[in-house]
């Protein structure tokens, strides 16, 4: 007996960190809403009201709070911890409908479903039921776009979330070949999955404007012009799968954490707070993938929109003698860093570390390493993480990162943690 | 304090004993003779699998208010609300009513629709063709309390 065909489902939450605040806020259920980056920085997700507001994706908050007085906009600071627990939530539904499947982000999954669609009466039906049991169990609204190929169920997304017709699920061999040519030539090539704007510009100029234009192109043409990569992105939207789920997102090469600080930071012991902290972090994320980094890159900056203050805008790459995921080996590196770029009289904005030249720790020997004290890093870096992980990220950290964290992030209007704190769960009369 | 008739008189709670520090009993294995009690291992209670049937779909609010106080359900006490769920008459929900989260009783009969508190304090909220639609958020499964230890 031959395989099925290969079918793909691709599950996107509308708007989805201002669907999560509407969850648990029924009466902003028709309100504009942003949410806002980091810092309260610009707008990272507009609900339907504020996009037709006009509200654009990565407009900063100041320039939005006229619009906010006059048009009853309304703003939170991101809720990282609540969109968090959400995005498990859909997770942990999707697995009942399909245990293959392939986190994408932390608002949509794909899902391999042809040999468990006919258990729901066919995939179009499947659809329709993940969208109600989202809707009914999170209270979330989601899109669900199903073809023969990752690309195609994404493109399958793109159509149920801007046409109505589609009710919220559209299966794109449902329709006849001719209704999808028509809609595949409405849509701007630039809009298929993995294609940026750089390739979609020079798409433009071999006459390639539309998806059905990408879809009849030759794929060795393609392939002549752009590479591999682009020659399976012609072959998906044909219909042959080239493309599977990824359970498992491949190691990091580079770590980077960095962080924008709430106010400006001027003193060299602020900073090095700032940069232990992000160490700390980098040096975990490090640990759970089972890496070593070779060398660590360390920066701060400056307010580059202060154009009337002094710009700086420093960074050094500080070698590592040997591999290391230790902590504090990573801490001495960052800090000879910070002090050999560190400078007095400006305010610094934003400070981050990277860690680079990252290998599997298996495949690492020891050149110089003394085993002993190795053997015993590592059991006081296995404790430091689990004891993070129980009691919460930085119960137990180095007393370099400090204890108050003056220049934290601003988060001003984010909304009660509902899911993942006992002080802030929603209330109930 | 009063002579007490009883062979055993109760401890006075201020004169508990302090808590005691108990060492747990190391049991060694012996090789060949595995423990009589190694096939009867279990798993300990999880509050959690007791009180949550549907961890993606269940939510815990925190109860203000004594309008549930009949049903045990007491100002402070965390209730779980299962969103999985279908409301049926007699239900314990939590109702969207005005933009509010409120937690009653679900009257479900013969074309009347009411969310009833278990008070005689409080009246009931009709639903209905002149009252609106009823809109609930989910069906309480499981409460939740810690009492003080003294």
């Amino acid at each position: 007996m031959p395989a099925p065909q290969p079918q793909f489902a691709l599950v996107d939450v509308n708007n989805f960190f201002v669907s999560c605040e509407r969850t648990f806020r029924a009466d902003l259920e028709n309100t504009p809403l942003v949410v806002l980056s980091n810092n309260d920085g610009c707008a990272i997700a507009r609900s339907k009201e504020a996009k037709e507001m006009g509200v654009k994706m990565g407009t900063p908050w100041f320039k939005l709070q006229p619009t906010a007085r006059k048009r009853g906009l309304l703003a939170f600071s991101s809720n990282y911890a609540l969109y968090g627990d959400m995005s498990q939530r859909v997770v942990r539904l999707l697995r009942d409908f399909a245990p293959d499947l392939e986190v994408y982000s932390i608002d949509e999954c794909f899902l391999r479903i042809e040999s468990v669609a006919r258990r729901h009466g066919g995939a179009s039906a499947m659809g329709r039921a993940i969208r109600e049991r989202i809707r009914q169990w999170l209270g979330l609204p989601v899109c669900v776009g199903i073809g023969p190929t990752k690309t195609l169920a994404k493109f399958a997304n793109h159509l149920a979330k801007k046409n109505g017709v589609f009710d919220g699920v559209c299966d794109l061999y449902t329709l006849s070949r001719p209704e999808r040519k028509q809609w595949m030539s409405r849509l701007d090539a630039g809009e298929v999955w993995g294609v940026g704007r750089r390739i979609a510009r020079r798409l433009d100029e071999l006459g390639i404007h539309t998806v059905l234009d990408l879809r009849e192109a030759s794929p060795q043409e393609i392939r002549g012009h752009f590479g591999v990569v682009m020659e399976r992105t012609c072959q998906e939207l044909r219909g042959i799968s080239c493309l599977e789920l990824e359970d498992i997102s491949p190691p990091k090469q580079q770590i980077m954490v960095s962080r924008s600080f709430g106010c400006p930071v001027r003193t060299l012991k602020d900073l090095r707070e700032a940069v232990a902290t992000f160490t700390a972090r980098a040096a975990e994320k490090l640990r759970q993938q089972a890496g070593v980094a070779a060398a660590i890159h360390v920066f701060i900056r400056t307010d580059r929109f202060r154009e009337d203050e002094p710009q700086y805008t420093p960074g050094i790459v500080v070698p590592l003698a040997d591999g290391t995921d230790d902590t504090l080996a990573l801490l001495e590196a960052a800090f000879s860093g910070l002090c050999a770029i560190y400078r007095e009289g400006f305010r610094y904005k934003k400070a981050g570390v990277m860690l680079t030249l990252i290998s599997d720790k298996t495949r690492q020997p020891t050149l110089f390493g003394d085993t002993a004290s190795g053997e015993k890093s590592k059991r006081l870096m296995l404790a430091m993480d689990a004891i993070n992980r129980e009691f919460g990220r930085d119960t137990l950290r180095s007393a370099a990162s400090g204890i108050e964290h003056r220049w934290a992030t601003k988060a001003e209007m984010r909304s009660p943690r509902y899911t993942t704190r006992w002080d802030e769960l929603p209330g109930v009369s | 304090m009063p002579e007490s008739s009883l062979s055993v008189s109760p401890i006075p709670v201020a004169q508990n004993p302090a808590p005691s520090e108990n060492t747990l009993v190391a049991h060694r294995m012996q090789a060949g003779f595995p423990s009589p009690a190694g096939d009867y291992a279990e798993e300990g209670l999880d509050l959690n699998e007791y009180l949550i049937q549907n961890k993606a779909a269940s939510f815990l609010f925190r109860v203000k208010g004594d309008s549930m106080s009949g049903a045990a359900i007491e100002e402070g006490d965390i209730i779980v609300v299962d969103r999985s769920r279908t409301a049926g008459h007699n239900s314990i929900v939590v109702a969207v009513v005005d933009g509010e989260y409120t937690v009653k009783r679900l009257y479900k009969q013969s074309g009347q629709v009411e969310l009833r508190p278990e008070n005689p304090k409080y009246s009931p909220i009709r639903f209905g063709k002149e009252h609106g639609e009823l809109g609930i958020w989910g069906v309480v499964v499981g409460l939740v309390r810690r009492i003080a230890a003294g």
